[in-house]
């Protein structure tokens, strides 16, 4: 471990981090982090809208194997990153939905299958190219060491294809998230930014693997995101909030796990859920502020007869 | 010539040959009890379409097994104690949890981060030891199947039996109060007692397979042997013991793979074969279906009325 | 509230054998259903109170009223599901509760998940044994006497109900009108004396709701089978009536469809001027009718939302 003694240093002081920066792997580890934190936050803002968090977690938990298989093959485990979840989009996106009834019980069960099939196939890999526990873990929940500077490349150029791609669509996007029938109505190609919505969302997903873990994607994509707009409704303060949000994480999370021995995974789950609690309890409380003023809102009387009638 | 060749020769010698070792009797006598209460439970948990309280269930499994050894307490202490917790809030919430809910997926992240603290601190507490420690955790991640003792087979086997006998007394008064509550209440069927008993059997299920496939594979042998008996057949009860029968069969495919090369993890070929009976019953009905529209849609011109050929419920 | 009228006697014709009977005890004596100064209290709120009313054997009784007034409440209250805040109800000849396995039920709005893998004749099934503990062996069930007769009357109610043709399709690939129909079955099963039906035909088109409501009345009398049938709109029904129970502010007013569904009656009850039309082929309008407050009590936990 980069310390010698573990745990954060009761005299902590800006030497210590410029300890921490003459490592070549930490600069790399805090470059890295930073464009997943970007990417993570703005990907993630939009999936939180989307309610497709669960795809978000599947996308990323599918990395896992892509990873393991292209460590077994030789080639290079960010590539497999890529792979798996780049194809598992695809697949997701363009198998067509069929007609037959499926429903969410059974897609879930798909998607249940999917992803045990997946980590148990990220093991496999992992047995056949003998690795032991913190290879499994560094998979897994995250690692911060041996980032290197190709790697870092890698991730900065996909980061910004997803960000300009984001960009260009993000308008589009946002109506067909909000308001599909009247975007289909208005021509928005909904279908095809859905699919585009998922590959991004792929890549993304394959992204944050490589600082959280294949696991913990789900924190680093969803918690900012979701804070964010528990604090403020405005899509542009929200967005950016994310972004700020994402990066304070990271970074913080980066920081105390150089200090101490635990993965960088929980530090990212732990203080992201820490934020998100703090913002959902502000917005509870602030509700609560703000229903003690006189302009309450009174129950509204239904204007049609069937309007209280159970909607099917 | 005993050996993969000769098992793939002479199936009845490679059968004995291979039950011959005591951990892979243990293996099989235990995985066969936890593939038939998996399969069993799991039908009702796609039923109900809670399969995501499974994944939810596989974290806590996880945290909470890593938190016991952890605090230095017995594996299985935190293991079924987090998942019996785990159950009956989820009973408590009762329909009020549902998949795509932030709040619901943020917790269980959470909980998994904590999983990844107390197996990083087990391991370093126990780095003394080395090799006992990573083991420790990979087990509780993917299963330790051939690893049981023979005392641990039999109490795992039992809980699972257990687990069986309880699903056979109350499933169908279970099944009726999940398809039906507000029938089944009035005909003096004890609904939400029924609901709480489903979720703790679920918990100790995911308890017991936990040790079989490992936490994070316990979803699969939940769903995957469900999802397709109740792809193939509507009949509750026989979907009800074919999922069983699929969970039970994957369970014996895969510790045979696991036994005829040896560096495939017992977990990935449970899990593979269980995944490929899905697909080959998904593909198989989905086939069907296809084919038996087209066939019957070039015998007759298209109805008159959708409501016929059976659309969604609300009679237009 | 005013008093109610007698409601009308019309027990069965005397065509096929009451199943009540079976037992006895429940048809001919008494009423089938008497609620006497009953009220009934949710979350703080009464829902209604000082009802008095009798329903008699075989009548087949219609309760009207506009949305949330407490209809469901009223059925529940019969179920034994809600207790009575105060009074005394009857449900064939015992308390409510413990009539359960003669009454056959059909709750409110009963949507199926469309990919539910289940069979219609299973869900009627379940209603003939669902609350036995103990799963059934495949296949077995044909070893036992009981169980075959069992399945024949499985099979035999699945006709009576017309829905021999799609029982074995999953439920959820039905449409809704033959869902009714098979939910129906499943509530007739048993052979109750009492049917309790929530707003039956409310999810249905015209054609069907005419079709169900035929069904229902055709069963009624040819096995003597009391019906509560709650509807939001009589037309449908209202050539079968024996009898109406009008919730409406608190209270209910009970008798005979064309002396409680008049102009003066409702405008008497409403306190506000509604009139009751009575178009060319015969179906009534009720016009002006008020709206109930937004508390409108959720039908699953019986709290209000």
């Amino acid at each position: 471990m980069p310390t010698d003694t573990p745990g954060i240093p009761a005299d902590l002081t800006m030497a210590h981090f410029h300890h921490m920066f003459s490592f070549h792997f930490m600069v790399n580890a805090f470059r890295a982090g930073t464009i997943v934190a970007v990417v993570a936050g703005a990907v993630g803002w939009f999936m939180v809208l989307r309610r497709q968090s669960f795809a978000g977690h599947t996308l990323a938990v599918v990395s896992f194997p892509g990873a393991a298989g292209a460590i077994w093959l030789g080639v290079s485990a960010t590539l497999g990153y890529f792979v798996g979840s780049i194809l598992a989009a695809l697949v997701i996106a363009l198998v067509p939905r069929s007609s037959s009834g499926r429903t969410r019980s059974q897609e879930s069960a798909v998607i249940g299958t999917v992803q045990a099939f997946a980590l148990a196939s990220g093991v496999l890999f992992v047995s056949l190219y003998g690795g032991f526990l913190d290879s499994l873990t560094g998979l897994l929940f995250g690692t911060f060491l041996g980032i290197s500077d190709g790697q870092v490349v890698v991730l900065g150029v996909v980061a910004v294809v997803v960000l300009a791609a984001l960009a260009a669509m993000g308008r589009p996007l946002l109506f067909a998230t909000i308001d599909q029938d009247v975007a289909v109505a208005r021509r928005v190609p909904v279908r095809v930014l859905s699919v585009a919505f998922l590959v991004l969302l792929g890549c993304t997903a394959a992204e944050v693997s490589q600082i959280t873990g294949a696991l913990l994607v789900f924190a680093l994509l969803v918690m900012p995101a979701a804070a964010a707009q528990q604090i403020s409704p405005r899509p542009g303060v929200s967005f950016a909030l994310t972004l700020v949000l994402a990066l304070a994480i990271t970074w913080t999370s980066l920081a105390v796990a150089y200090f101490s021995v635990y993965p960088v995974g929980f530090y990212v789950s732990t203080i992201g859920f820490g934020v998100y609690v703090l913002a959902a309890a502000g917005r509870a409380l602030a509700d609560r502020v703000g229903s003690r003023s006189p302009r309450r809102s009174a129950p509204t009387a239904p204007t049609a007869p069937t309007a209280l009638a159970v909607q099917p | 010539m005993t050996g993969t060749l000769g098992a793939i020769l002479y199936p009845w010698v490679g059968l004995s040959h291979m039950l011959g070792h005591p951990f892979l009797r243990s293996a099989f006598g235990a995985g066969t009890c936890i593939a038939l209460a998996s399969g069993l439970v799991g039908y009702l948990v796609v039923l109900r379409g809670q399969v995501f309280s499974g994944d939810a269930l596989s974290h806590v499994a996880f945290t909470g097994a890593l938190a016991a050894l952890a605090f230095g307490l017995d594996l299985r202490a935190g293991l079924y104690g987090a998942c019996i917790v785990f159950g009956i809030l989820m009973a408590a919430l009762g329909r009020r949890a549902s998949a795509d809910d932030t709040v619901i997926g943020s917790v269980f992240a959470w909980i998994l981060g904590l999983g990844a603290l107390f197996l990083s601190v087990f391991t370093t507490a126990q780095s003394g030891t080395g090799a006992v420690g990573s083991a420790s955790g990979i087990n509780v991640l993917f299963g330790s199947i051939l690893g049981l003792s023979t005392s641990e087979a039999w109490s795992d086997s039992i809980v699972a039996l257990v687990v069986v006998g309880a699903f056979v007394a109350i499933g169908r008064p279970l099944l009726f109060a999940s398809l039906d509550d507000a029938v089944a209440g009035a005909r003096g069927v004890p609904v939400r007692a029924l609901g709480y008993g489903f979720f703790v059997l679920l918990g100790i299920t995911a308890g017991v397979a936990t040790q079989a496939v490992g936490a994070l594979l316990l979803l699969g042998l939940l769903a995957a042997p469900a999802g397709a008996s109740q792809r193939l057949t509507a009949s509750p009860f026989a979907a009800m013991w074919l999922s069983a029968g699929f969970a039970v069969f994957s369970m014996w495919a895969g510790l045979t793979v696991a036994y005829l090369a040896p560096r495939v993890p017992p977990s990935f070929g449970i899990l593979a074969v269980a995944s490929g009976v899905y697909l080959v019953a998904f593909v198989a009905t989905a086939t069907v279906d296809r084919l038996r529209a087209r066939w019957s849609s070039s015998k007759s011109p298209a109805p008159l009325s959708p409501a016929v050929t059976g659309g969604a419920p609300g009679g237009s | 509230m005013t008093s109610p009228d007698a409601p009308g006697r019309a027990t069965a014709a005397g065509r096929g054998t009451p199943p009540g009977s079976r037992d006895g005890a429940a048809a001919s004596d008494g009423p089938a259903v008497r609620l006497e100064q009953a009220a009934v209290r949710l979350g703080g709120r009464t829902i209604w109170s000082h009802v008095d009313l009798e329903v008699d054997p075989g009548q087949f009784v219609a309760v009207l009223g506009p949305n949330g007034v407490g209809k469901s409440t009223l059925i529940k209250a019969l179920l034994g599901t809600l207790p009575l805040a105060e009074g005394h109800a009857t449900v064939l000849g015992r308390s409510p509760g413990e009539a359960g396995r003669d009454i056959g039920y059909l709750p409110q709005r009963r949507n199926f998940d469309p990919g539910l893998r289940v069979r219609g004749i299973d869900v009627v099934r379940l209603g003939s044994d669902g609350d036995r503990w103990g799963l059934p062996f495949p296949g077995g069930a044909s070893l036992f006497a009981r169980s075959r007769a069992e399945r024949r009357r499985i099979d035999e109610v699945i006709e009576l109900v017309g829905a021999t043709a799609y029982a074995r399709r999953p439920i959820g690939r039905v449409s809704g009108g033959e869902q009714q129909r098979l939910l129906i079955a499943q509530a007739l099963v048993r052979r109750p004396s009492l049917l309790l039906l929530d707003e039956p035909l409310d999810s249905l088109d015209l054609p069907n709701q005419a079709s169900v409501a035929a069904l229902i009345s055709d069963i009624s009398r040819e096995y003597g089978i009391t019906v509560l049938i709650v509807a939001h709109d009589v037309n449908p029904i209202v050539s079968y009536l024996d009898g109406v129970i009008y919730v409406a502010r608190g209270g209910v007013v009970s008798g005979r469809p064309e002396a409680v569904i008049t102009s003066e009656t409702l405008s008497d009850l409403y306190r506000t001027p509604i009139e009751v039309l009575h178009t060319s082929d015969g179906r009534m309008v009720v016009v002006g009718q008020p709206e109930a407050p937004a508390h409108h009590a959720d039908r699953h936990t019986g709290h209000p939302r």
